[in-house]
């Protein structure tokens, strides 16, 4: 069973991926989407997921509406901005450049 | 955008936490949809409260939050405990409304600057001497001519302005009989263009309105009198006036905010300084000389110019002076010039305050030091019953920055209500008290914007007053040890009572300091209004009237006789002016022929009778007869004889001014002439009647009636062929003199009176709140025994402790800021063992009263319901 921990430093890269693939999704289907994409291996945690959207959100990379539901409950979708985007960009090279140094090391070794 | 939101979120407070609460539960519910178990579902949440907090954390300030939920919090415990609140602000309201009066008077006669271009660049120029007393004199007025080679001589650095002094006239605008007073400043043409200011209507003077002597008459209006007199008419331009004997037409209105350049008198009319009858003379001083001083000039060469200008000026002057000493001559020429600054421009009134302002602002301003010790007390006593609330809260996680920031909140709101019932307080207050210092002929009118500086001065002050009394018991509060807090026992009793008693301690010093000055004020009051006077004011009219060219004596006489026939009127005399409105014509003497000493003696045209009519008491020789005329006969005070003719019989001697020559007939009674502050000066009463005719004189009438106001329509009119000006009772005259002295006393004791009440509700206070605390320690003494007595003196013992410290110390500072008031005291002599005795005894008096319900309190405690009930 994967810890939480496993997300730490990647849930916002995680997240601004999810959204741009797929946009306008609320928490529990970006949790689930985590889930399922990586094969049951990552997990978002839900204490740790809802401040994370909250503090994107604030930091303008993510814009949140409420929407009405088929089934009438209201839902609290979220989706990229352009500044996400960027962020996005800047997160993925970072976390290309840290894997393949960490690679990197585990070869030499 | 995203700091907007932020602070939008954290004022709307509730809302964002539902929208957070929302969005979990539906989490939760999306997930049992998807099969997940229920209870499962929500715990996987963690705590739910904190999960909703760290997300809240993100979209909003969390200090801001933090502030608008104590805010909300303190005004509920504000509202919880009604009685103390209101006591607290009401105490506070009303030291924080006299700070912001006192801030008011002060700034606009002390500091605010005109509203002229770079007035900081402004300056008074005024002559420096010692006179015969060794005391510095300085004195601010000037002759024109002077000031016409002082202006030439410095016109590449400085451009020098000429204002008198603002004075109300008798100003007409159609016929006679409709006489007005308004207020005239004759200024020099140029003052306009170099202070950078604009019309609002019409013109404003030029250099070329002031040429040539009588040659200018035109007048500028200010925008007050304009808006005032004409209700903003713009027909008011080109409007003509009679003032004197020259008509004036109107050519313009100037901006709105000037109103002259003296704080305390607003300017009417300005008049070109060509159109005063003194321009032309050199030994009239009439007028203020003004400098601008121009950008990067350095002032000591302008300085040291002007001097020696003036110096030369006054040493060809010196060249007429006939039988003088070298030495009084030496004296007169040795003056220095200095250059005083300016911005806020320049004014008596000013002169007159100044120091007294200063008194009032400290005064004031230990009166809202004793409320911030009052209300820090009630605070450290309320913290004292909040022990315990304070204690869960850091039990479960609040940081003691979070604590001070909520007994903080609290405070602010005190202060806020306050502050706010104190600008109200301050708005009307202010203006009283500046309606208490009018002279009757000549009212103070001050400018009294309640604009940003008065705001910010109360904000600041609101600010101030919030840490004063918040501050201490709010690190006190956040110092609470949860454990001992909860397990029941105070956390530090003793420290808590340390503070509170220092405080007492502190708030007794201050009120006994402000006891100690409100008795020195008073008794300068009283010893000045109860000065001997030498004459008696009662039912005393003075008329001063003006006639349209000068006219021999036979003219007034006749006048004078008209009134002697109207109904009501006792007696009728002549004179130059009344006693006591600070005119004088003085002059040295020479007594025998000799050479004039250096003592300056006044002198005063009166006609026979007057010393009857003022009730002046003849010591020796006679009045003067009707066939007695100017020169000739002269009667002189008793000081005179003192000095001129050291205590011997003077009748017979005479005396020459100039080259007037007199023979000494009487000797009156001393009183004072020109001041009842100075002491009395060498007078010289010469007769009314003299060979020159005269354009104005004073009646000088005492009625049967006791109210002489009652008279004076009829015999304002019964004066036909003169206008007269001003219509005073001399007992008005009396009470001009001491209206600083009269405000000073009674603004002093009703701040002593605050600060008594204060200090007492203080006492109290402490007082309950400690029996309060020690009521379990007070039913076990008494159920072992202990008297009534004894209990008593255990509560009050350490508090009367201090306040006798507080006492000492006050009468200490007391004694050190004596100095400071000197010139503000008359004949009263601050160790005085009375001065000392009144205020000890008060503050005792005050003490006792204060201690009286604790006490009972106390020894009234039932040692078996205390001991049963915990």
């Amino acid at each position: 069973m994967p810890k939480t921990d496993s997300l730490q430093g990647s849930l916002d890269l995680l997240v601004l991926k999810i959204l741009s693939r797929r946009p306008r999704l609320h928490g529990y289907a970006i949790m689930s989407a985590i889930k399922d994409w990586s094969g049951d291996v990552l997990h978002a945690e839900e204490g740790s997921l809802y401040p994370a959207l909250h503090r994107m959100e604030e930091a303008g990379w993510i814009r949140a509406r409420w929407i009405t539901k088929d089934s009438g409950r209201r839902a609290r979708i979220y989706e990229l901005t352009a500044g996400g985007r960027k962020q996005l960009e800047a997160e993925e090279s970072r976390w290309q450049a840290v894997t393949s140094a960490v690679n990197r090391v585990l070869r030499t070794v | 955008m995203s700091f907007w939101s932020r602070i939008a979120n954290s004022i709307r407070g509730d809302g964002l936490s539902r929208e957070i609460d929302e969005e979990i539960q539906g989490h939760i519910e999306e997930a049992i949809e998807q099969g997940r178990d229920p209870a499962e579902a929500r715990k996987a949440f963690g705590p739910a409260l904190r999960t909703r907090e760290e997300c809240r954390d993100f979209r909003l300030l969390a200090f801001l939050d933090s502030l608008r939920a104590d805010t909300v919090f303190g005004w509920r415990q504000l509202m919880k405990r009604k009685v103390t609140s209101a006591a607290a602000v009401l105490s506070l309201a009303l030291a924080i409304g006299a700070c912001t009066a006192a801030f008011r008077l002060i700034d606009a006669i002390l500091l605010r600057p005109l509203p002229v271009a770079a007035p900081e660049r402004l300056y008074t120029v005024a002559r420096q001497g010692v006179d015969v007393d060794g005391q510095v004199r300085t004195a601010d007025m000037w002759a024109y001519p002077d000031f016409r080679l002082m202006r030439a001589a410095v016109k590449s650095q400085a451009e020098l302005i000429a204002v008198s002094y603002a004075q109300p006239m008798d100003v007409t605008y159609q016929s006679d009989a409709e006489m007005e007073k308004a207020c005239v400043q004759y200024v020099s043409g140029w003052m306009f263009d170099s202070f950078g200011l604009r019309p609002a209507l019409g013109r404003l003077f030029t250099e070329n309105d002031d040429l040539k002597p009588r040659a200018h008459p035109y007048a500028v209006l200010s925008y007050d009198y304009w808006t005032r007199r004409f209700a903003r008419d713009p027909k008011a331009v080109g409007r003509t006036f009679r003032l004197d004997d020259g008509l004036f037409e109107i050519a313009g209105v100037g901006p709105e905010p000037f109103t002259g350049t003296e704080p305390g008198t607003v300017t009417d009319i300005f008049l070109p300084t060509m159109m005063h009858p003194a321009v032309v003379h050199d030994d009239w001083t009439w007028h203020r000389t003004l400098a601008r001083i121009k950008p990067g000039v350095a002032l000591e060469p302008v300085r040291a110019r002007l001097q020696a200008t003036s110096r030369a000026f006054e040493e060809e002057r010196a060249k007429g002076f006939k039988g003088m000493s070298r030495e009084s001559i030496e004296r007169f020429l040795d003056l220095k010039t200095v250059l005083e600054p300016a911005a806020a421009g320049a004014s008596g009134l000013r002169d007159d305050y100044r120091m007294a302002l200063a008194a009032m602002g400290v005064l004031v301003a230990l009166v809202l030091l004793i409320a911030c010790a009052n209300v820090a007390n009630l605070m450290a006593a309320q913290a004292a019953a909040r022990a315990r609330e304070m204690a869960l809260r850091v039990s479960i996680g609040a940081g003691r920055a979070r604590l001070v920031q909520l007994v903080l909140v609290e405070s602010a709101w005190l202060a806020l209500l306050s502050a706010a019932l104190g600008a109200w307080l301050a708005w009307w207050s202010a203006p009283f008290v500046v309606s208490r210092i009018n002279p009757p002929d000549n009212p103070v009118r001050l400018n009294l914007p309640a604009d940003w500086r008065v705001l910010a001065f109360e904000v600041a002050l609101t600010l101030a007053v919030t840490l004063l009394f918040g501050l201490a018991p709010a690190l006190r509060a956040s110092k609470v040890n949860p454990a001992n807090a909860l397990r029941g026992g105070a956390s530090s009793p003793h420290a808590r009572r340390r503070l509170m008693h220092a405080l007492i301690a502190v708030q007794v010093a201050f009120c006994f300091l402000v006891l100690f000055v409100a008795g020195l004020f008073a008794a300068t009051f009283d010893r000045l209004s109860h000065r001997p006077m030498g004459f008696s004011a009662d039912r005393i009219l003075t008329l001063d009237a003006r006639a349209p060219q000068a006219q021999s004596n036979v003219f007034w006489e006749q006048a004078a006789d008209r009134l002697r026939a109207a109904p009501g009127v006792e007696t009728v005399a002549l004179a130059d002016w009344p006693l006591l409105t600070g005119m004088s014509w003085n002059g040295f003497v020479s007594v025998n022929g000799a050479p004039p000493g250096p003592i300056l003696a006044d002198f005063m045209k009166v006609s026979p009778g007057w010393f009857d009519t003022m009730k002046i008491a003849l010591l020796a020789g006679r009045d003067f007869r009707p066939t007695d005329a100017t020169p000739g006969a002269a009667i002189v005070n008793e000081t005179f004889v003192r000095q001129f003719f050291h205590g011997e019989n003077p009748i017979g001697k005479s005396i020459a001014k100039n080259e007037l020559l007199f023979q000494v007939v009487g000797v009156a009674r001393d009183s004072p002439y020109r001041s009842v502050r100075e002491p009395v000066t060498p007078v010289v009463y010469v007769p009314f009647l003299s060979q020159q005719p005269r354009q104005s004189a004073t009646f000088v009438v005492r009625t049967a009636a006791s109210n002489p106001l009652a008279l004076a329509s009829i015999l304002r009119h019964e004066v036909t062929r003169a206008r007269v000006g001003n219509l005073r009772t001399q007992r008005e005259l009396v009470q001009a003199q001491t209206v600083r002295e009269r405000l000073l006393a009674m603004l002093a004791l009703f701040f002593a009176a605050v600060a008594l009440v204060l200090a007492g509700i203080g006492l109290y206070g402490v007082l309950d709140y400690s029996v309060l605390q020690r009521r379990r320690e007070i039913g076990i003494r008494m159920a072992i025994g202990a008297q009534a007595g004894d209990i008593a003196r255990r509560v009050i013992a350490d508090v009367f402790r201090m306040v006798l410290a507080g006492a000492l110390v006050g009468l200490v500072l007391g004694m050190l800021s004596v100095r400071y008031i000197a010139t503000l005291l008359y004949q009263v002599k601050p160790t005085d063992p009375a001065m000392l005795a009144i205020p000890s005894a008060i503050v005792l008096a005050a003490a006792l009263v204060a201690a009286l319900p604790a006490v009972f309190h106390a020894v009234r405690i039932d040692p078996v319901a205390m001991l049963r009930a915990d």
